[in-house]
Order: C-alpha cells, then sequence, then structure tokens
C-alpha cells in the first residue's frame, strides 16, 4: 500500500492531549471513535492521519485555527510525540529511533520554517543561517561559506551582518527559509511561514518559494490556513478539521469533487478555470487535431482560453512528450469560464 | 472544551450574585460577631485574649537546640557540618580577599599589625579611571561622566576606603548571585519537580526579612566579610532564580521547536538557544541582583561586613548625625552609579549593535587596553607621586561638622515644633491604635482572618490565613507582633495618603510622571539603611522616628502603582467618557480610578510588604515589636529566637499579600478585566 516514492508516510498517526492518551488509544484498539475521546476527558488534537508525502512534491496541509494542522506536522518531525501510530522517513520508523538517531535525522535532514520566523535575536542574519550547521560543529569557514550561499539564494545578500530586529517581515523569513535549507534538508516543513505578512509581501514571497522550488525540487510539508495559498502552490492538499483530514488530493480534485459540504465552502469562491487543466475538460481527440494549435495537458484553462482569440473553435492537447491525446472545445471553455 | 462554558457560565452568574448581593451582609455578620466576641467574651474566656504562657510551644528553644546540635555534632561521615561551613567560608575568602585587597587593603604578606604590604590596592584614579571607561562603553560620555563623578564623590568626602570595602563585597556577591541564581533556574525550568520545591521556598526567602537572614549565618559562619558575603548571596539569588525561570518560560515555542529541528542537544539546547533568547529579561535579573546586593551589603555590616553600613551603624550608635549622614550619600552615590551602570550594560547586552569587522587584537578590545594601561601607568606613577594612590587628606571635605550643625541648629530652634508633632501623632494616633489592636483577642483575630480567606480565595486560602496567625499566637509572639502590624498599618495607611495623590496628579501629567519616576526610581535604588539616618536626626528615637522612616521608604510603590495603574487605563474609555460629557471629575473617579483600582491594590500590597521590610530595619531606632526581637537576637546569636520571629513576621506578610491578591483578583472579575 506504500507507494514507493513517498519519502514520508503518516499511518493512522494520533494525537490526544491528556492524562494516558497512548492506554487509552491501545484500549480502544488504535481506533477510538470521538465520543469516547471526549468521555475520557481527553482532546484529540490530530485523529487517525494517514497521508504520504512523495519525492519532489509540495504536499500543503490546509486546515483552519484549532484544526491541529500544526500539530500534525510537528508530529512528523517528532517534535511533538505522538500518542499512536507510524511514522516513516525514508522507510525508517521515526517514532521507534533513539533519541541520538533523531537529533541525527533533524540536523541533517530536515528543515523547518516558522511562522513567526523564530530567528536567534542575539545573531546577526549570517549567524543565525549557519546556526544550524554550527551546532552539528561544522568549521567556522565552511559554514559561514555555506550560509552566504543561501542567503544570497534567497536574496539577501548584503545583509549579512544586519540583526533580526532590523528587518523587515518580508526579509526576517527570507532570513528563516535560507537558515532552514543551509543543511540541505531532504524534506522540507514550512509552518504557516508567509501568515504573519502583509498580503502584498505575501504574494511576493509565494512567487519566491515557487522559484526556490524549481531550482531546488526538495520534498515539502506546507502548512497554510490560506486556501487560495494552498491552491496556488500545491501538487497535492489535505484539509483538515478537528483533528482529522476530511480530503486529499490534487487542487483539481479537491475543486471539482469536494468531500463533503465543508470542503464544498472553501471551493466555492475558487476560479475554476485556475485550477482545473486542459487534461480535465478534453474529449477523444480527433484525426487533423495536432495540425492546428495545442496546449500541454498540464496547462490550466485560463490558460489555454487566450488561444481562442484566434477564431479557432478547439486545441489540440498534448503531453509530456508532445504526443496528441485529446482536444480542448471552445464551447466547452467558455462555459466553464461563465461559470466563474 | 465548548462543552463546559454554559456551566461555567452559570456558575459565573451565581457567584456574581454572591459578590453583589450577598458579600456585604456575609462581612457584617462577620464583623458583628468579631465585635460581640472581642467586648463580651473576655470575662467568660480570657484564653482567648492571652495566649495561655503554658501552652506556648517553644519552637525557638528546639531550633536553637538543633543549630547546636549541627555545629557541634553533626557529621556526613566523612566530614562534619562545621567542616562544611568552614569549606565554604574558605572557598568564599579567596576571591573576597582578592577583590578587597585590589581596591582597598593592598596585597599582605602576615597577617594583623606585622602585615607587609607586597602590592599596593590600585590607585584611587585608576578606579575611577576604570569606572569611566566602563560608562563610557557602556552607555557614552553621560554615563561616564555620572559615574565617575559618583566615585569621585566617594574619594572627596572622605568615604573612600569604607566604600571600596563595600564595593569588593559586592563584586564577589553580585556575580556569584547571578551565577547561581541563573543556574537554580535553568534546573528549575528543566526538571518541573525541581520548581515545585523551589517556588514555595522561594516565596518564603522573599517575605522573610533581611534581619533574620543574619541570624544563622552569623551562627553558622561567624562574624566577619565573608559571612556578610554568604548572608548577601542568600538574599540575593533568589529574586534570580525567580527571573531565570520566567524569562526561560517566556522564550516562544518556536524557538524552541527550532532548537530540536536543528537537532540540538540538551546542553546546546540550554546554552546556545535558551539562555540567549531569554537574555534581555535575564538581564533586568542581573540589576536586581546587584542592587539588593548592595542594600545586603549595608545591612550585613552588622555581622561584620564593614565598609559603609558599618559606618552608618557606628554613627547611628554614637547618634553622630554627620557621619553618618556623610556614609549614607556615599551609599547613595554608590547606589547610583551601580544602577546606572548595570542598567546600561543590560541595556547593551541584550541589545547587540551592528559593528564593522575589525581585525586585530588592538582594534577589537580598545577599552580593555585603555584600562590596562591606565592601571599600569597610574601605579607605575603612584610609587613617585603619592597623591595618585591615595586621595590625599588635605583635599578632603568633611561635611560631618556641618551636617551636625545643620541637626543642632533645626534641634534648637524648631524643637517644639517638632516635638509638638511628634507628641500629637504619638497620642492621638499611634498610642490609641496600638491599644486597640493589643486589645484584640487573638482567637477572634485569627478567626476572621480564616473568614476573610474563604469568602476572597475559598477553602486553601482559608486553611492559610488561620494557621498562620495560630502560628504567631502558639509561640508566644501575638502581643509583638501586634506591636509590629500597629506600626506597619500605620506606616502603609500614611504612606498610602501621601502616595495615591501623587500618583493619580502625576499619571495624566507626562512630564510630572517623568520627574516623579526619576525621583521614586532613585528612592528605591537606596538601601534601606539609609533611611534612618534623617528620621533619626529630626525625632530621636522611638517609634514615630520608625515611623517616619517607613513611611518613606514606602511611599514609592504606592505613587509607582498607582499612577501606572491609572496610565494603563485603556485611552478609548477615556476617550469614550468625553464623548459621554463627562467631566474630567468625573473620568477620574467613573473611569480612571475605579478600572485602576486592581493595581491600586497591588500597589497597596508591595506598600506593606515595603513596610514590613524597613519596619524590621528600624529596631535600630528601638521599636518593640517582632523586628527588635530579631535584633535581639542577633546581637545574642540566638538563631531560634530569631527565625521564629522573622517566621512570624513572613507569617504577617504572607497573610497580607494573599488576602490583598485575592481582592484584586476579585476586583479585576469584577471589573471584566479577566
Amino acid at each position: 500500500m506504500t507507494n514507493p516514492e513517498a519519502k514520508l508516510v503518516c499511518r493512522n498517526v494520533w494525537k490526544l492531549f491528556g492524562a494516558d492518551a497512548a492506554g487509552f488509544l491501545a484500549a480502544h484498539g488504535g481506533h477510538p471513535d470521538a465520543a469516547a475521546i471526549t468521555e475520557a476527558g481527553l482532546v484529540g488534537a490530530v485523529r487517525q492521519v494517514d497521508l504520504d508525502v512523495r519525492e519532489g512534491e509540495i504536499f500543503v496541509i490546509m486546515g483552519l485555527s484549532g484544526s491541529g494542522k500544526s500539530t500534525l506536522v510537528r508530529l512528523m518531525s517528532r517534535l511533538i510525540e505522538p500518542s499512536g501510530g507510524d511514522v516513516l522517513f525514508k522507510g525508517e520508523n521515526l517514532l521507534k529511533v533513539s533519541e541520538k538517531r533523531m537529533i541525527e535525522i533533524r540536523r541533517h535532514q530536515m528543515g523547518m520554517v516558522f511562522q513567526h520566523f523564530a530567528l536567534l535575536p542575539h545573531l546577526t542574519v549570517l549567524d543565525n543561517v549557519a546556526f544550524p550547521l554550527d551546532i552539528q560543529g561544522m568549521s567556522r569557514a565552511a559554514r559561514e561559506a555555506r550560509a552566504r550561499e543561501m542567503i544570497e539564494l534567497v536574496g539577501l545578500a548584503g545583509k549579512e551582518r544586519a540583526y533580526p530586529r532590523q528587518l523587515s517581515g518580508g526579509q526576517q523569513q527570507r532570513v528563516g527559509i535560507a537558515r532552514s535549507l543551509a543543511v540541505e534538508p531532504e524534506i522540507w516543513f514550512l509552518d504557516e511561514p508567509f501568515s504573519a505578512l502583509d498580503p502584498l509581501i505575501r504574494r511576493e514571497m509565494q512567487d519566491e518559494f515557487m522559484r526556490l522550488q524549481t531550482v531546488l525540487h526538495k520534498t515539502i510539508v506546507f502548512i497554510t490556513h490560506d486556501f487560495d495559498e494552498a491552491i496556488r502552490l500545491a501538487d497535492r492538499i489535505a484539509i483538515m478539521k478537528d483533528g482529522e483530514i476530511v480530503q486529499a488530493g490534487t487542487p483539481e480534485e479537491i475543486v471539482l469533487t469536494p468531500a463533503t459540504s465543508y470542503v464544498a465552502e472553501f471551493t466555492r469562491s475558487v476560479a475554476r478555470a485556475k485550477v482545473i487543466r486542459a487534461r480535465s475538460l478534453m474529449v477523444a481527440a480527433q484525426p487533423g487535431d495536432a495540425e492546428g494549435p495545442t496546449v500541454s495537458d498540464r496547462s490550466n484553462i485560463s490558460e489555454a482560453a487566450p488561444l481562442f482569440l484566434d477564431g479557432v473553435s478547439h486545441l489540440g492537447v498534448t503531453d509530456d512528450t508532445g504526443k496528441l491525446i485529446g482536444r480542448l472545445e471552445r464551447d466547452a471553455v467558455v462555459s466553464l469560464m461563465l461559470r466563474g | 472544551m465548548t462543552t463546559s462554558s454554559p456551566i461555567l457560565a452559570e456558575a459565573d452568574a451565581a457567584r456574581d450574585q454572591r459578590a453583589t448581593g450577598r458579600l456585604p451582609l456575609a462581612w457584617l455578620l462577620a464583623l458583628g460577631a468579631f465585635l460581640a466576641f472581642w467586648l463580651l467574651a473576655k470575662p467568660y474566656l480570657p484564653t482567648a485574649f492571652d495566649y495561655p504562657k503554658a501552652h506556648v510551644i517553644k519552637l525557638a528553644k528546639w531550633i536553637s537546640a538543633a543549630m547546636k546540635w549541627l555545629i557541634d555534632e553533626a557529621s556526613f561521615g566523612l566530614f562534619s557540618f562545621t567542616d562544611l561551613t568552614r569549606f565554604i567560608s574558605a572557598v568564599l575568602d579567596v576571591p573576597y580577599t582578592v577583590a578587597s585587597s585590589l581596591l582597598s587593603t593592598g596585597f599582605l604578606e602576615g597577617s594583623g599589625s606585622s602585615a607587609i604590604q607586597i602590592v599596593p590596592p590600585l590607585p584611587w584614579i585608576a578606579v575611577i579611571g576604570l569606572v569611566m571607561l566602563l560608562g563610557h562603553w557602556l552607555g557614552g560620555r553621560s554615563l561616564a561622566l555620572l559615574s565617575g563623578a559618583c566615585f569621585l564623590f566617594l574619594a572627596v568626602f572622605g568615604q573612600w576606603t569604607s566604600a571600596m570595602i563595600t564595593l569588593a563585597s559586592i563584586l564577589v556577591a553580585a556575580p556569584l548571585g547571578v551565577i547561581f541564581g541563573l543556574l537554580f533556574g535553568i534546573a528549575a525550568w528543566r526538571w518541573r519537580w525541581l520548581e515545585r520545591i523551589i517556588m514555595p521556598l522561594l516565596d518564603l526567602m522573599q517575605t522573610i526579612p533581611v534581619f533574620a537572614y543574619l541570624v544563622p549565618v552569623l551562627f553558622l559562619f561567624g562574624f566577619g566579610p565573608t559571612a556578610a558575603v554568604i548572608a548577601t548571596l542568600i538574599f540575593a539569588t533568589p529574586p534570580m532564580i525567580r527571573i531565570a525561570i520566567l524569562s526561560l518560560r517566556a522564550v516562544p515555542g518556536e524557538i524552541i521547536d527550532l532548537g530540536h529541528m536543528v537537532g540540538c542537544t540538551n546542553r546546546q539546547m540550554t546554552w546556545r538557544v535558551m539562555v540567549p533568547a531569554a537574555r534581555e529579561s535575564l538581564m533586568v535579573g542581573m540589576n536586581q541582583v546587584i542592587m539588593l546586593s548592595l542594600n545586603m551589603v549595608i545591612i550585613a555590616s552588622m555581622i561584620g561586613a564593614g565598609g559603609l553600613g558599618f559606618d552608618v551603624l557606628a554613627a547611628l550608635r554614637r547618634l553622630d548625625f554627620g557621619a553618618g549622614l556623610e556614609a549614607g550619600f556615599a551609599i547613595v552615590a554608590l547606589a547610583i552609579a551601580m544602577d546606572r551602570l548595570s542598567q546600561a550594560a543590560a541595556e547593551k547586552l541584550s541589545a547587540p549593535s551592528p559593528e564593522g569587522r575589525t581585525t586585530g587584537f588592538v582594534a577589537k578590545h580598545p577599552y580593555l587596553l585603555a584600562g590596562l594601561a591606565l592601571v599600569l601607568l597610574t601605579s607605575a606613577l603612584s610609587y613617585v607621586i603619592p597623591a595618585i594612590r591615595t586621595y590625599p587628606e588635605a583635599l578632603q571635605l568633611s561635611t560631618g561638622t556641618f551636617w551636625s550643625e545643620v541637626v543642632a541648629w533645626i534641634n534648637v530652634n524648631f524643637f517644639d515644633s517638632l516635638e509638638a508633632i511628634k507628641n500629637a501623632m504619638l497620642l492621638n494616633v499611634l498610642i490609641p491604635f496600638k491599644r486597640f489592636l493589643g486589645d484584640l483577642p487573638w482567637l477572634g483575630v485569627t478567626a476572621l482572618l480564616g473568614f476573610a480567606g474563604f469568602r476572597l480565595g475559598g477553602w486553601r486560602l482559608a486553611l492559610l490565613t488561620t494557621c498562620l496567625p495560630l502560628f504567631i499566637a502558639v509561640t508566644g509572639q501575638w502581643e509583638k507582633a501586634m506591636i509590629t502590624l500597629y506600626l506597619c498599618g500605620i506606616s502603609a495607611v500614611i504612606a498610602s495618603l501621601i502616595g495615591l495623590p501623587i500618583g493619580i496628579y502625576s499619571a495624566t501629567r507626562d512630564r510630572v510622571w517623568a520627574w516623579v519616576q526619576l525621583a521614586i526610581d532613585t528612592l528605591q535604588t537606596l538601601p534601606s539603611f539609609v533611611y534612618l539616618m534623617p528620621a533619626v536626626m529630626l525625632f530621636r528615637v522611638g517609634d514615630f522616628t520608625a515611623m517616619i522612616a517607613v513611611v518613606a521608604f514606602a511611599v514609592a510603590p504606592a505613587i509607582r502603582y498607582t499612577a501606572l495603574g491609572i496610565r494603563k487605563v485603556d485611552p478609548k474609555l477615556i476617550e469614550a467618557g468625553r464623548a459621554m460629557g463627562c467631566t474630567e471629575w468625573q473620568i477620574l473617579t467613573r473611569i480612571r480610578l475605579k478600572l485602576a483600582l486592581p493595581e491600586i491594590l497591588l500597589g497597596l500590597n508591595q506598600t506593606i510588604m515595603f513596610a514590613l521590610s524597613m519596619l524590621v530595619i528600624t529596631a535600630l531606632v528601638g521599636t518593640r515589636d517582632l523586628g527588635q526581637e530579631v535584633y535581639i537576637a542577633l546581637t545574642k546569636a540566638d538563631t531560634g529566637r530569631g527565625l521564629v520571629a522573622g517566621l512570624s513576621i513572613a507569617a504577617i506578610a504572607i497573610i497580607a499579600d494573599r488576602l490583598i491578591s485575592a481582592g484584586a483578583i476579585h476586583a479585576r472579575r469584577r471589573l471584566g478585566l479577566e
């Protein structure tokens, strides 16, 4: 069942707050229902979470405050000890490894960006970025060289000697990003990284983040409470409510077929043309489509629409290799866009 | 989580009803019962008025016996308890000897009068230069001038030697206090169980009067500067522990997460993440430790600290006002310099400023090198020009005679009016109140306190407020406790009567407040000893003098909390009041004072705590309360007597503190501030 290319897998992960949560979980066969939890005086922060994060994808966990998303991301790195379940990182069960091994894994394979930046106030930008390497015991010259590289990468060159309090919020988070990347993590956790920023800066940082990802191809777990942000950035989204994942899938799947009315509430205001891809709207190709204009099956409808301005009635749809796999009809596109 | 809220709301409503409807009635009933008991029960139940002597628990004797056993017999197998105390003394003696040799005596060979000076102490010019360099490094030119002026004052007015002895004790005690406090704080932060043990102890230690610390220290460590340093450490460390715990707890959770995410070990977590992240508030603790050390080193002159405190003490005993005032001013100068320097240090070290990277040792450490050069140069020169080593006596100014004459002049010209004021107060206020309190039945008071505890804070508080007065009664201290209560009560009332109007007046006037704040800040940095001298000068010994000193000492928190409380009131509410057409008077009485009430109550609480701590010291000017008990115990090295009296004072402090705090919480809740 485990996806072979999955980097991080959560299996039946639980976090209950209260006395002897682990014992309670075991007593209920690992699957207590909500009533039993309340009755036992426990609070279910994260309940029965199954998910797998694949190599190189941006996996967004979206939920409102109190939905358990921040707890879940901390369970994945064992910052919070789960009450039950398994967390497999590259096939290794994190809940079974020793404290020493866990420190090793965190030092070399994980990076995390925090909502409020969590920069150390007494260190300069350079020292903040070099901090994780310093903790590992790397020599000053080596870690500072690496840190300078990272500062360059996030566009803060020239600010190395500044202190966090002298930077704007957006700049501070760039430092946070640079720091989390300094160890070249295999998995990158971002806990609401842009929530504390102004809307304009947030947009800019999202673009910056996408730019970084096209260069770095990290495996990413991204936490947000902003559905638009999730749609914008995600390869796949998991939506959480009351500690449970109510739906997981690609942005398209979630927008097209919301699993519950709760999910539908979020998707209602999303412009479909920006989410739905040519692949989902196309019909079977007909001979001769290859001669006319074509679009990639991965482009979304709002990207394909301008091509119809030339007066054509349909577009050919091609896959990554350029092979014709379907056609996009003008009427279908128009009616989708009119629906909003 | 939301399921329980209706029940809570109901309980709240019920409580509110009780608070508004039934509370006065219950209080009236309790007071009525108390009055009836007081007025009617004496013939039938005399033991409720005077605690029977036969049933007094001889706690003091037991404690003394236990201490004696500790000294004479207790042993840990390999070494005895006395060995341990001697070892601690010996260890602490090393840094103290170095500091005092450096600053005052010079390094000596041999001892007593046959001692030969091998290396002389630092020249006075070097010390002033070093202080100015430190001031310049920490806070720029103005701080350098201020601290230099303070130290120059010490030299010019002939207080140099004493001041340097006092400074040496502080230089040993304060860093140790900071280090121990930080280590304990970290340990308590890391292990919850330790915090649970430490916290109540800290509470108790902060309410026990300073004199009471001196008695066991004197008994265990003897008389002398080292014992004084130990007493200072015991006194100054607890606030640092508390601040350390609080500031570590205040480190944001994300920073802790970060520490784990980058793979910190426990040690790295503590020293690389937590302590640096909490640095800003830890620095506040450092300032506190330094100021408390100064205060205690002065008081510890009673067990041989020497220095300025001893000068004040000796002057008090001789009633030599001039000398006492001079030493008092020197303490003030030292206090101001240390306070400003340590505050600047806190600011400087917690907010690093970006500095261009410089290379080379000289460029990196200009202040260190300048200091070294200064010391070497002045030391070398001092062999040629003696005036550089010790401030020339010919240039010393003495204001002692001047002050003595001022006092004589005041006494000649105003003796009658001062005496009249004193007598009027004594006859009309002090003595009647003292008689009234002395007359109250201990059983009735205990019951009333228990009732108050129950109304304000439930069963647990009731238990506390019943047991503590019982402790005072059964250890046979009731009478003296009432004298303490009477002096403390009157002083707190007068301090509040002075402090409230000043606080109210200055709260809404920013410029006035800036000056008032400067004044009370300065007042609070002064060691409590200093307050005695002017009061004694004018009114000689007795209860009235004690009261004046206590009021002067306790007025600062009354002003501060009143003003802060009023200033904290949401400006939107003031605006709303204006919009409704309130007059200034209505805004003050209906909005500002009402909402500031909890804060004002806390101010009252602090005023009482300050009054109690000062009251103990006024034992020196001849009160007859628990403080005097402690003082007598100190002169007789009677640990049991001193501790029991000290604990009784702590009991009074705790009762007052808990009741008023509970009242403040009540008020906050009623005002919807919580």
